[in-house]
């Protein structure tokens, strides 16, 4: 935890110093967390922090509660013991305004979830009119610029149906974005996808992690994480096991576990 | 072995009055349809709450009203609470077939909204969408495109239902029939008559619900 003595001595250190090592500023902090389904201990006492500008990459084995913690972080599953805080607001606190806080976490799922009765373009602009009282003209604006930063500017009048799932997936990461988000989650995001379609989806998600934006990226694809990860953190049976650097995970790891799940995959 | 001879000559004259009684059986049934999806949405909304004192009390009214007959219904309605509140007899008419109706049309609307995919909801939430939000602009524009047939098909039981509420001496078609009978001294016509009515009625609805069906389905 930074102490907020520290914070003082730095913002008190010339301009040049502040620069080169900028205080971390932690958007996401998640602290001692636990997940029951039932019987099942999904998530047992989780603790890590994101801070702004990074890109975490989660990998781990199909049940080791990645998508669970995802999904925890912007209150979509509730929690049993611990806390997630987001920005210093805490997600599970009964007097949180959730609405309010998820417009400020931008999510991606595996199965897209595009509205099927609206077009692409309405499917942007949804969220920003109604949640935002943007106007329409404006979000329609911003909605027709992110369809064609994500490639899709001819597709703005199509709906979900007669897309692939590849140009289905940039839609959604350009809904979400249309909401301004201070952090991008994605969870799963190519894993429902062809082969040949994954590359068009992950060079959006590369485009986003260079322009600086804050994401945490559930994935199976090694090479993403190797190559925009600023950390990459790998968990099973509910633990978070080994964090660090890709380099660090992926060519030395420390733990066993971490090391018998990249032999199976790399 | 006695053999019925029909003998609708003497039914001419009464063709004003089968038509007047297809004009309030038509009447009983489009504003109970009405009146029934309106209660249908809210109580099939209330039905899937999670709030146990919202989503009760309607799954109690739901039940009793499908597991007792309508008849016994109507006349509950009409000779049980009529005369407290001094109710016409169309107006208990028409709220025993909204009330009916409308507990069916519920479950119809439960069903719909419960067959959209809960990444649906999960995708408008994440967006930071309201509840209410997402109902409106997200679920309930999906779930009523499935909703539509089968309110067509409660729409058609409705126009069949409304028959009982002759026990209430609306002139509707079946106590239409009956008087007619009467008067003419016949047992069957004036029945054979409003049979053939009821089922152009319905048929034609049917035919539409099935157009309309076609016509909305490929669009997604």
């Amino acid at each position: 935890m930074t102490s907020p003595a520290h914070a003082v001595t730095a913002s008190h250190t010339d301009g040049a110093g502040a620069l080169a090592s900028p205080m971390p500023d932690t958007i996401i902090r998640v602290e001692n967390v636990h997940k029951h389904f039932g019987k099942l201990h999904v998530l047992q006492g989780v603790s890590f922090e994101v801070n702004k500008g990074d890109v975490m990459v989660l990998i781990g084995p199909s049940g080791s509660g990645k998508s669970t913690l995802l999904r925890c972080m912007n209150g979509l599953e509730v929690i049993q013991n611990g806390q997630i805080l987001i920005d210093g607001i805490p997600v599970h606190d009964r007097r949180t305004n959730l609405p309010a806080l998820r417009q400020r976490l931008g999510m991606v799922f595996q199965q897209f979830n595009l509205f099927p009765h609206l077009t692409a373009l309405q499917n942007i602009t949804l969220a920003p009119v109604r949640a935002k009282k943007m106007p329409q003209r404006e979000a329609e604006e911003l909605g027709l610029q992110l369809l064609k930063r994500v490639g899709l500017a001819e597709k703005a009048g199509a709906h979900p149906g007669q897309l692939s799932g590849g140009q289905q997936q940039r839609v959604a990461i350009a809904r979400a974005l249309a909401m301004q988000p201070e952090v991008m989650m994605f969870d799963e995001p190519t894993s429902a996808l062809d082969p040949e379609m994954i590359n068009e989806v992950l060079d959006v998600m590369k485009g986003l992690a260079r322009g600086g934006m804050t994401m945490v990226v559930v994935s199976h694809e090694m090479g993403f994480a190797r190559e925009v990860a600023s950390r990459v953190m790998f968990m099973d049976g509910g633990k978070i096991v080994e964090t660090g650097t890709p380099d660090e995970v992926f060519n030395r790891p420390q733990q066993a576990r971490t090391q018998a799940f990249l032999s199976k995959i790399l | 072995m006695v053999i019925y001879h029909f003998d609708f000559g003497s039914q001419r004259e009464f063709i004003p009055v089968y038509l007047q009684a297809m004009k309030n059986t038509l009447l009983l049934s489009v504003v109970s349809v009405v009146l029934a999806t309106i209660v249908g949405i809210i109580a099939g909304l209330a039905r899937t709450s999670k709030r146990p004192f919202i989503a009760w009390p309607v799954a109690v009214y739901i039940e009793v009203i499908r597991g007792t007959p309508l008849l016994l219904q109507i006349m509950i309605f009409y000779f049980g609470i009529g005369p407290i509140i001094n109710l016409p007899a169309w107006t208990a008419a028409i709220l025993s077939l909204t009330l009916f109706a409308g507990a069916y049309v519920a479950e119809i609307v439960r069903a719909g909204i419960q067959s959209i995919n809960r990444g649906q909801t999960e995708a408008a939430l994440s967006l930071g969408l309201s509840h209410v939000q997402t109902m409106r602009f997200v679920i309930l524009p999906q779930a009523l495109r499935r909703i539509l047939p089968p309110l067509a098909g409660q729409f058609i039981s409705l126009i069949k239902d409304s028959s009982l509420v002759s026990v209430l001496a609306i002139s509707e078609l079946v106590y239409t029939a009956r008087k007619i009978n009467t008067r003419t001294l016949k047992s069957l016509e004036g029945y054979v008559i409003v049979g053939a009515i009821y089922f152009v009625m319905t048929f034609s609805l049917s035919r539409l619900a099935g157009y309309l069906e076609r016509r909305s389905s490929p669009s997604d």
